[in-house]
């Protein structure tokens, strides 16, 4: 282990013979910053339509006349179809558990007669242009019999409550108990401390910036539908489409061109891609769909409403000894595809204890259904809130026992390892006690409890709050399987590929949305190859050119994608050494891969460039040793072994509170990380830093509510309060680096980590500051006239 | 979001403007900067069916030191007066100062002074002003009319003035010196409309406060004067944290202002005290 300060160093080639560790520069960066990305709407094709979806107007009901009479007659519109027009197959996500545990939702491509939501699509318009497509969607008449709404989970789960799926008794579409320790009971009633938190957090929407997207068209030559789309995975999407149009996969290829961000929203199918590619089939015409924001933010996948009621056993030194947890989450509408509504209770569910050593455990987890646009994944799915829980509960009982907030977790995290924890997950090493130690110390170094002390005399109102979690990465095959899902993502593939000239071509089944794979996949290959950075270059997001892969999301990428990557380029490199042995007339054990040659370990003078050897296995098949077939392609498969791998990280915050105003103003931000080996540290940080800016986005400023008929309250940033770079601090972050042993290149996921820290580590500060109030609360986001009635409870 | 079509006309001078505002009647939209028109027309909550396009009136975009008054072009924009502190002076410093709470730098460098009045939105920047400092508005109607009208009879309610339909706003007077006023205001996020306005316009003469004028933002449908506040202002007391207490609690139990997504009527009553508290000490330190 090692300590770093934030450090920014330019590319060498020699760290310990790797380009791993460097602050490579984004490969991406040039083209997108002077706007030669190429997105989705940045396509244009020959004689492409644009298309926009009628919606429901209204939550609940039922659709008793749509009537595109007048929409197919606007100026410019080309053609309207209605579910009965295309007549698709449904997204279906099932899980394999009975009946009791869990209920399938069919959610159709476009809504037959039954709507359940504000903005569910009911009809696909085509227009000759952007503006006229509007006009068409404007001119749909639709009448509903409307029904009532269901906006909330306790609405959701009262007696007699309105269905929202008639085959969903109690309007639940997963209810299991993941864990329940035998005699737990017991220990709560003979502990010598009980805390109680109730918790909850509001619905959210990822908000990339690049809404999502599609460009459909048929190809005559390749026969196939080509779907060019902002997706985190493409070969799910395929899966898809190719099931509801009834086709062959062979015959539909995806390709994910440059993406400005998904987080969670675009690793589902969206209905929107399907329905534009089947009418971009019927009108033998591309067919582009570009979400708007308005769309965007009420009808595209949500995430993280949840509550809690959770409550922990302590003893009298601080020491937890039980937990018992009733998670219940308001999936909304529809189960996404593949991950089903079941993605966030089994989540918070599998691992809520975190970091801390939970003797017991007790849990229940419930997915409910409400007339609300339904969830996907969003980055950090649950742990962002389960986190904030278990460090509420921490928090309680440092207060009820009396002891230090940092020293009752210091007395509970795990630190020896590997641990297998009362869920069933076993931990691979991390500094959960060290990365705790260090950003005290940081706080304290900087004066912070002082100043708040002395600011304190001055009438100002400090707090410090800490969060220490861990974020499970590179989910294996197998923990996706105890899930009960019947997709199981966890391996991925990759090729490495060199041509005849010496440069490298990578595949990989993940999806770059923003985490700079060309980056440190580039860094990966060219470290096991001994080749120069810019000589590789990764190709992803295309279902021709990947034989397969998951994409990207649970951090998966580096941890999973990255160890293909390496596997195949350790088969590239041992055919290389093969054939530059043979071609040296020298031991297969005397040649080394070095600076892109192959060389004599006992003489370096005597070597031979990549492209020697490279234009010998293409162009000179028959200078080849006589064991070994032309060409230079290497395939591999990685799938994690057992639990996959901890990243671990503690932020600390010091925030002001405004009495006048009600502002949450952070004055300091640190965090101290561990994703074992960084490939690229300068990459590492700005995931962090995204990470945090969403995570204090969710602790203070983002919801969607809904009013009582179910129309939601954002048609825009006015309303919905995604905040900007005024409103996000500075970070600091400090690396430890524990290198994994379950991943080839040493690294652990690093995409979501900011993200869950950061409610927990807020709401802790500002629940410091309260202090004197009495008054905590556990409720996200914090909002201004809340923090403001807190502070009038002042003595 | 795209707007409905519309037809698309440019004015080449003010009575050009006017003359096609008349002929078009009640289905014209001016468009300056297009910074609130343009959102809304793409949202179809705004569907006007031909636009003027006012935006080479290049007569309608100056600031001009009119004795002790203060002149400024319906067309200038708000990234204009944000960068014209010569012109400005000290007498006008609380307008310059207040362009930083208009939105972002993008949209303060196309929205203008007029736009912004005749858009009316009760938090708006230039509107508080407008009724904090007692200026007027001048329009231009029909076969060259002309008429002014008191910042306080231009707001009607929500996003609605007095100006006809037919009429343009061509300028606004402020009509004296506020060397010691200022303008604050909350949102959560920089740049937002604000949750409640404040703006403070000081008479001193020395450590004495001999009066003064509070506008609120966000409080009512217009922005508005709280007049209990400027009572306490005439007292003649010396400035003082305790006097400024006093007049902000006077605005906040003057005012009656609305529940919004933002928070509850007491929420902004407390805002409104607390702005104006800072308005006040701003103002007399400047």
């Amino acid at each position: 282990m090692s300590t770093t300060a934030p450090h920014h160093t330019e590319p060498r080639f020699d760290r310990d013979g790797t380009w791993v560790g460097a602050s490579v520069r984004r490969r991406e960066d040039p083209r997108l910053l002077t706007g030669r990305g190429r997105f989705v709407d940045d396509i244009a094709l020959p004689r492409m339509a644009h298309a926009q979806f009628v919606r429901s107007t209204v939550a609940a009901g039922t659709v008793t006349e749509l009537d595109l009479t007048a929409t197919r007659r606007t100026p410019g519109v080309i053609a309207a179809f209605s579910a009965v027009d295309l007549d698709l197959g449904d997204i279906t996500a099932i899980l394999e558990r009975p009946a009791a545990e869990f209920v399938p939702t069919d959610m159709p491509v476009l809504a037959r007669d039954r709507v359940r939501f504000v903005g569910e699509p009911l009809a696909i318009v085509i227009a000759e242009d952007p503006y006229a497509v509007e006009d068409g969607v404007e001119a749909a008449r639709v009448t509903y019999d409307t029904a009532p709404a269901v906006v909330s989970a306790d609405q959701a789960l009262a007696d007699s409550a309105p269905l929202v799926h008639d085959n969903a008794p109690n309007n639940t579409l997963l209810d299991v108990s993941l864990f329940a320790t035998e005699g737990i009971d017991d220990v709560f009633a003979a502990a010598d401390h009980v805390v109680h938190v109730e918790a909850s957090s509001s619905r959210q929407n990822a908000l990339p910036l690049e809404t999502r997207g599609v460009v459909a068209a048929w190809d005559d030559r390749d026969e196939q539908l080509m779907v060019q789309t902002c997706t985190q995975v493409p070969h799910q999407v395929r899966t898809v489409l190719a099931r509801c149009l009834g086709r062959d996969e062979r015959t539909v290829r995806v390709l994910a061109p440059d993406m400005g961000g998904g987080f969670g929203q675009k690793c589902v199918v969206g209905r929107e891609e399907i329905a534009a590619a089947a009418a971009a089939l019927r009108l033998e015409r591309p067919v582009k769909w570009i979400e708007d924001r308005r769309d965007a933010l009420s009808a595209a996948f949500l995430a993280r409403e949840q509550r809690y009621d959770a409550r922990a056993a302590f003893d009298a030194e601080g020491h937890i000894l039980a937990l018992d947890a009733d998670i219940v989450c308001d999936m909304g509408a529809y189960s996404c595809y593949p991950f089903s509504a079941g993605i966030e209770p089994l989540m918070a569910s599998a691992e809520m204890p975190g970091v801390y050593r939970v003797p017991a455990y007790r849990v229940r987890g419930r997915a409910v259904t409400t007339n609300k646009a339904p969830s996907a994944p969003y980055r950090g799915v649950s742990r962002p809130q389960y986190v904030m829980v278990m460090e509420r509960l921490f928090e309680r009982a440092s207060r009820e026992l009396g002891l230090d907030p940092v020293e009752i977790r210091r007395r509970n995290v795990i630190t020896t390892f590997p641990y297998t924890g009362v869920n069933a997950v076993t931990y691979d090493p991390g500094t959960y006690l060290e990365s705790l130690n260090l950003c005290e110390q940081l706080v304290r170094d900087e004066g912070w409890y002082e100043r708040k002390e002395q600011l304190a005399d001055a009438g100002r109102i400090l707090g410090i709050g800490y969060c220490c979690f861990n974020e499970r990465t590179g989910y294996a095959s197998d923990a996706f399987a105890k899930r009960k899902m019947t997709v199981v993502p966890g391996f991925d593939l990759s090729q490495v590929r060199m041509d005849p000239s010496g440069g490298i071509v990578v595949t990989s089944g993940t999806m770059n949305h923003g985490q700079s794979h060309e980056t440190t996949f580039a860094q990966i290959v060219a470290s096991r190859l001994g080749i120069d950075v810019a000589r590789v270059k990764l190709q992803q997001g295309d279902t021709d050119r990947v034989s397969y892969g998951w994409g990207t999301f649970a951090s998966r990428s580096v941890t999973i994608g990255g160890s293909a990557a390496s596997l195949a380029a350790d088969r590239l490199g041992a055919k290389l050494l093969h054939i530059g042995a043979h071609l040296l007339e020298t031991q297969p054990d005397n040649v080394e891969l070095h600076n892109g040659a192959v060389r004599q370990r006992d003489d370096h003078s005597r070597k031979l460039p990549f492209s020697e050897i490279a234009t010998v296995a293409y162009l000179r098949a028959d200078l080849l040793p006589k064991d070994t077939e032309p060409g230079l392609t290497a395939e591999a498969s990685f799938d994690p072994a057992g639990d996959g791998t901890f990243a671990n990280a503690t932020h600390a915050v010091v925030v002001e509170l405004h009495p006048g105003t009600g502002q949450v103003e952070i004055l300091r931000y640190l965090c101290v990380e561990d994703c074992g080996v960084t490939i690229n540290p300068q990459i590492v940080e700005g995931q962090c830093r995204g990470g945090i800016a969403q995570g204090i986005a969710g602790a203070l400023f983002e919801q969607i509510t809904y009013d009582s008929n179910g129309e939601p309250s954002c048609a825009s940033f006015i309303d919905y309060k995604v905040p900007t770079a005024a409103e996000i601090p500075d970070v600091e972050i400090h690396h430890l680096e524990t290198p994994c042993t379950l991943t080839e290149s040493g690294a652990k996921g690093v995409g979501e980590g900011g993200t869950i820290g950061a409610p927990a580590a807020v709401l802790n500060a500002v629940n410091d500051a309260l202090r004197p109030t009495g008054i905590e609360l556990d409720a996200t986001p914090i909002t201004p006239q809340t923090v403001q009635r807190a502070l009038e409870a002042r003595p | 979001m795209k707007p409905a079509a519309f037809a698309y006309h440019r004015a080449r001078d003010v009575d050009g403007a006017t003359a096609l505002l008349a002929e078009l009647g009640a289905d014209a939209k001016v468009l300056a900067g297009g910074q609130s028109l343009v959102p809304m027309m793409n949202f179809r909550l705004a569907r006007p069916r031909h636009l003027v396009d006012i935006g080479r009136l290049h007569e309608l975009n100056h600031i001009t030191r009119d004795g002790s008054a203060l002149r400024i072009g319906a067309l200038t924009t708000h990234h204009t007066v944000e960068t014209a502190g010569r012109q400005l002076g000290p007498e006008f410093e609380v307008l310059r100062a207040a362009m930083s709470w208009v939105g972002h730098t993008p949209i303060r460098a196309l929205g203008t002074v007029g736009g912004s009045l005749a858009h009316a939105d009760a938090t708006a920047e230039w509107c508080l002003l407008a009724v904090l400092l007692d200026a007027s508005v001048t329009v231009r109607g029909p076969c060259g009319s002309q008429r002014s009208i008191a910042a306080a009879d231009l707001f009607l309610g929500f996003y609605t003035t007095t100006v006809e339909p037919d009429e343009l706003i061509t300028e606004v007077t402020f009509p004296r010196p506020a060397p010691r006023a200022a303008l604050t205001e909350f949102a959560e996020r920089h740049g937002d409309f604000a949750t409640v306005a404040a703006a403070v316009d000081l008479d001193l003469d020395g450590d004495t406060v001999r009066g003064g004028r509070v506008a609120l933002g966000g409080v009512a449908p217009v922005p508005v004067r709280a007049r209990a506040a400027e009572e306490v202002l005439r007292r003649g007391e010396v400035a003082s944290v305790d006097l400024f207490a006093e007049c902000a609690a006077a605005a906040a139990a003057e005012i009656d202002p609305p529940d919004t997504p933002n928070g509850d009527a007491a929420y902004h009553r407390n805002l409104a005290r607390d702005l104006i508290e800072r308005a006040c000490e701003e103002a007399l330190a400047r």
